[in-house]
């Protein structure tokens, strides 16, 4: 067939291209996006997984090495399967926070490093530069099979010059749809669009390869697995560390790869694609490999020895003169190299000039630019450059390597480059503990392990390293050996390097996480990224809606029992329009919820619970705190959700100490009543009991006369002096008394107290030792009360200080403004947990009834001290009972203290 | 859109959903399992016939569940949704 | 008959005056003012009826009269609660220990006579 039919097939092929990408941005930009954005072209655009790679290198592959070409396509297959697992996550983390690339996703993570932004970016130019150079390799091969075959074959004799004019139409092609804008969320319509018209072609170009091959030149599936029997690879003989590694490779590729996270998560335009893609990706994967290894049997059967298995795809049809088929192959593998050479392009140039380009411009011009248009440009010019020169690095490792290596090979070292990437990116995604220095870590070790083990000795030759480092290892230390590191020389290359680069790697990651302390800006970034289903909300975050209306369903169906529960979700249901199913827990709903419950619970129970179960927000009051430093951005976030956690707590608490206080009061009160009761019961008993028996009992002797109507009157005594200390204590707790202030001796009150607090019949037995630190201090207070205090405290050791010689210590002191006078006794003293209720009313303590008081006394005195501006507490520690009172030397006093007295 | 069906309760439509998401979440790891299998068949000849009718099985019982679930798990949003 | 009558109470004045009417009717009235060991006392002088006061140093009323409801010796023996409590609750607490009578204070000194008599003749 003529060439240049070939040539103007592949041009009218471009130009359709150009034309379908154009449509489908004008559509998007008028807003119709219809098909545009359904999950068929979505898993179309996926296949982009599948490059010239797949389509000329897996047919080599399966000659070379049989069944093992499938871990390729197991991996990507056991993620996407598990879809639920993993891409959910990250795909809800690229909408939620606008991820524009696998570096942003890194950068933000750890947060917003770019110092990470920069080393993923180089990580990833570096690791697809084979890749493309691959892609580049395999369309100028396929152009030079035609050539040879073409009569006229001078024009591309050259494969290098093809693969120089290929660069450059790709870069024209993607600087033309992959930069006409600035969309906010970097998705290009026009592209994807192209790449799925891409994958049709593909996919049916081997497909229809295939048919012919399994029916054409073959007898059929059975005479296909006879050929399978007889071939160099019949026997079963699978190489375990190959197959682990490769799968394991394959399916971390499919997530590090900048154009694959490009497709995966930049592009998604809705999350429920996912679903859709999760098994129709497979299917489409299943497809493409499914005549692999029968067009490479019936290959290495019919073609001669020494043909490069890589282009079966292309040659069998060929010599079978089978133009059009051919001609169809070829289309199919210029639409694989070209679809992944357009998207990484795109995906590296956001990288190289967010990361690097822009950063550096930024610091440049000083100023702190905001996005005008002027930037808006120099970000376009970024990125048009950047794509140029990543093509351009592309051709040149082409020149460089000289393209001697097997695609396969080359493929396998690009996925292990960007599979260094994973355990930052998972770390990032699932453990809080993450942090930028381990992400930092594990990604240098990662990257120079893989460079030195795999990627520079990929050049061949002395290129790069020495033969005598290859041998010997550097410096002659075998252990070093590149692919042999600590004496792993047993092992495949490739499973070498994949296995060291990983594993030290992950230990550095790790072990620099455990180590280092996140910045607030990381911890705040950690904690949405790993728990994104917590704050993404609304049409998206059903899952998390869903677990909620469920918890609120199982709490309302306790409180307001089944039937009543299930009528009421299912009516807002159906009033959502989601019949038969969780309503959403939209406002609505929850005041709803929360006024039915209301009525079984009350309304703080009903909001404490349905908050509870619903405002959970995971980054906590205390994160957020730390946090308020930093960005404005983040500030107002934070700050919004931190006051409406906050406020709720705030309410709740205070309603909960409202509770408590109500409750201990009304506590208090039938306590207080109850005891007055007894109080003036007890008393009153005596009285009626010896009146009556002075009334009815005529033959008493006088003394018995006397001693009954003495004890009535100290009985009425009693209960008068009860009612004065209640009546004082009354006045006192209800700020009604009026205090007279004048400068008075504290020596002088004491001597009157002294005096006062000797009970009539007590013997002249206590002695008194006053201790001053200065004499003749004076306060301004109230003389009589406190006066009345002192006699208290005095009677009480008359009273209670069982001592068999009881002494008193008076002590005067300073203690920084206030004057203290401690009232010391040499009795047991009181025990620690009396001491605790000591000054409570009625707070007798033991069995001093003998004593008479009604236990207001202590009540009463600290009233007073309260109404004074000091204080009384017992002061444990000093032998026996022991008082202090304490009150500023100039004690004005406060007819309203601060801490009111309400009982 | 679907007819409310009556007869379902609510707790029991999403305690299906749930369980669904548990197998969504354990079929990787069921898929990892199948792969690694035919790793440990005894070697020799004739084997890679077996293993790619195997493979190719595994694959499609993946896929086949994948698509079951992922109705399941997908159509609480397609109801909403377009 | 010699009747005996234990006085559980702590009020000093309150115990002379029921001494001094109990004792006129012919009651043997024997002592006690600790709550503490009230039912030891109980068990060992075992009276014919015992009057029992609720707020006692150390051991309420209540309690004492729990314990003797549930010693096989005591759970028998009539037992008038005379209280300053004079609430419904304070009552219905003491009918649920089971008290035999219960009256509060200050009480009439005929009615408590009375009631003694027809606890010890019941």
């Amino acid at each position: 067939m003529s060439f240049n039919i070939l040539i103007a097939v592949c041009l009218a092929y471009v130009v359709v291209l150009f034309l379908v990408a154009f449509v489908a941005e004008k559509r998007a930009s008028e807003g119709r996006l219809g098909w545009l954005r359904s999950p068929l072209i979505y898993t179309l655009s996926l296949s982009i997984y599948c490059t010239a790679w797949t389509f000329y290198g897996a047919v080599g592959y399966a000659t070379r090495s049989g069944l093992e070409f499938l871990t390729i396509y197991l991996g990507p297959t056991l993620v996407v399967v598990g879809w639920w697992l993993l891409l959910r996550k990250l795909v809800r983390i690229g909408r939620q926070f606008r991820i524009t690339s696998i570096a942003d996703l890194v950068s933000s993570r750890y947060g917003k490093s770019n110092t990470l932004g920069v080393v993923v970016t180089l990580l990833a130019v570096v690791g697809s530069t084979p890749y493309i150079a691959l892609q580049l390799q395999s369309v100028s091969l396929s152009f030079s099979v035609f050539a040879n075959e073409a009569p006229v074959g001078v024009h591309l004799a050259d494969i290098n010059t093809t693969a120089l004019w290929v660069a450059a139409g790709l870069a024209l092609f993607t600087v033309l749809f992959g930069t006409r804008n600035l969309d906010a969320n970097e998705r290009h319509h026009g592209v994807v669009t192209a790449i799925a018209v891409e994958a049709v072609v593909k996919l049916i170009a081997l497909v229809a390869v295939g048919v012919f091959v399994v029916w054409g030149v073959a007898g059929g599936p059975a005479d296909i697995m006879d050929r399978i029997q007889q071939s160099p690879n019949a026997a079963w003989d699978p190489n375990l560390g190959r197959w682990i590694s490769l799968t394991f490779l394959s399916g971390a590729a499919f997530l590090c790869l900048p154009r694959m996270f490009q497709v995966l998560v930049v592009e998604n335009a809705d999350e429920r694609h996912l679903a859709t893609a999760s098994w129709a990706f497979p299917l489409y994967l299943l497809l493409m490999s499914l005549f692999v290894l029968p067009i490479a049997v019936v290959g290495i059967g019919m073609m001669p020895t020494g043909a490069n298995p890589d282009l079966f795809v292309l040659t069998i049809p060929l010599a079978l003169d089978q133009n059009a088929l051919a001609l169809l192959a070829f289309l199919g593998g210029f639409s694989s190299a070209t679809s992944m050479v357009i998207v990484a392009a795109i995906a590296l140039s956001t990288m190289v000039s967010n990361h690097i380009v822009m950063p550096l411009w930024l610091q440049a011009n000083g100023t702190g630019a905001s996005m005008s248009g002027d930037v808006r440009k120099v970000v376009l010019i970024a990125r048009r450059t950047s794509i140029a020169g990543v093509l351009a690095l592309g051709y040149a490792y082409l020149r460089i390597s000289g393209g001697g290596a097997s695609l396969a090979a080359i493929g396998l070292i690009s996925f292990a480059g960007v599979a260094q990437i994973l355990p930052a990116m998972m770390g990032g995604i699932f453990w809080r503990g993450a942090t930028r220095t381990g992400a930092l870590l594990g990604l240098v070790v990662g990257f120079a392990i893989w460079a030195y083990t795999i990627f520079l000795p990929s050049f061949g030759g002395a290129s790069l390293l020495p033969d005598h480092i290859m041998a010997q290892g550097p410096f002659g230390i075998g252990w070093l050996r590149p692919q042999g590191l600590f004496g792993t020389y047993g092992l495949d290359p490739v499973v070498h390097a994949v296995f060291w680069s990983i594993f030290l790697n992950s230990c550095a990651f790790f072990v620099g996480s455990v180590l280092t302390f996140p910045a607030p800006m990381e911890r705040l970034q950690g904690a949405q990224f790993v728990n994104i289903f917590d704050h993404s909300k609304g049409a998206q975050g059903w899952t998390r809606s869903m677990a909620e209306t469920e918890d609120l369903l199982v709490m309302a169906q306790r409180i307001l029992g089944p039937k009543q529960a299930q009528a009421l979700f299912r009516t807002v249901a159906q009033e959502q329009g989601k019949a038969g199913y969780l309503p959403d827990p939209e406002p609505v709903f929850l005041e709803r919820l929360e006024r039915e419950l209301t009525g079984s619970v009350g309304a703080a129970t009903a909001h404490a619970m349905v908050e509870q179960i619903v405002g959970g927000a995971s980054v906590s009051v205390k994160d957020l705190m730390a946090v308020a430093d930093e960005t404005a951005q983040i500030m107002e976030y934070s700050s919004q959700l931190e006051a409406k956690s906050e406020e709720v707590a705030r309410a709740a608490r205070q309603l909960r100490e409202a509770n408590d206080k109500l409750t201990e009061l009304s506590v208090q009160k039938d306590g207080f009543l109850s005891q007055i009761s007894h109080e003036l019961r007890t008393p009153m008993t005596s009285i009626r009991a010896f009146s009556e028996i002075l009334r009815e009992n005529d033959g008493m002797t006088d003394p018995e006369r006397r001693r009954y109507s003495g004890i009535i009157h100290d009985e009425t005594v009693r209960l008068t002096r009860l009612l004065d200390d209640l009546l004082d204590l009354s006045v006192l707790e209800n700020g009604q008394i009026d205090l007279t202030l004048a400068h008075v001796s504290i020596d002088g009150m004491l001597d009157r107290a002294l005096l006062s607090g000797k009970p009539h019949e007590a013997s002249d037995t206590l002695r008194v030792t006053r201790v001053s630190s200065r004499p003749n201090v004076v306060v301004r207070t109230d003389a009589d009360r406190l006066t009345q205090v002192f006699i208290n405290l005095i009677s009480n050791v008359y009273k209670y200080c069982d001592a068999t010689r009881p002494e008193l210590t008076l002590r005067i002191s300073d203690i920084g403004d206030d004057i203290a006078i401690d009232f010391v006794d040499n009795g047991t003293g009181i025990r620690g947990r009396d001491q605790a209720v000591l000054f409570e009313k009625f707070s007798r303590l033991g069995d001093e009834k003998a004593a008479g008081g009604a236990g207001l006394g202590l009540a009463i005195c600290r009233e007073i001290m309260g109404r004074l501006g000091g204080t009384i507490a017992y002061l444990p520690g000093q032998g026996g009972a022991a008082f202090r009172v304490t009150l500023p030397v100039d004690a004005t006093g406060t007819q309203n203290p601060p801490d009111l007295k309400h009982s | 859109m679907k007819e409310p069906s009556n007869t379902v309760f609510l707790e029991r439509k999403s305690y299906r959903k749930r369980r669904m998401m548990d197998a969504a979440r354990v079929l990787p790891l069921v898929g990892v399992v199948l792969v690694l299998i035919p790793l440990f068949w005894s070697r020799g000849d004739g084997g890679t016939s077996a293993a790619l009718i195997y493979y190719f099985g595994v694959w499609l019982l993946l896929i086949v569940v994948a698509a079951v679930l992922s109705r399941r798990l997908g159509d609480v949003d397609a109801e909403t949704g377009d | 008959m010699d009747k005996h009558v234990l006085l559980i109470e702590d009020e000093p004045n309150i115990i002379e005056a029921i001494r001094f009417i109990l004792s006129r009717d012919g009651w043997r009235v024997e002592c006690h003012s600790d709550g503490q060991s009230a039912m030891e006392a109980v068990r060992k002088k075992m009276p014919h009826v015992v009057i029992l006061d609720v707020m006692l140093p150390n051991r309420s009323g209540y309690d004492i009269l729990s314990d003797m409801r549930a010693d096989g010796a005591t759970k028998d023996l009539p037992v008038l609660m005379l209280t300053a409590r004079g609430q419904t609750k304070d009552r219905e607490m003491a009918e649920r220990l089971g008290v035999s009578k219960f009256m509060t204070k200050p009480f009439s000194n005929a009615e408590v006579l009375k009631t003694m008599r027809e606890l010890v003749d019941a």
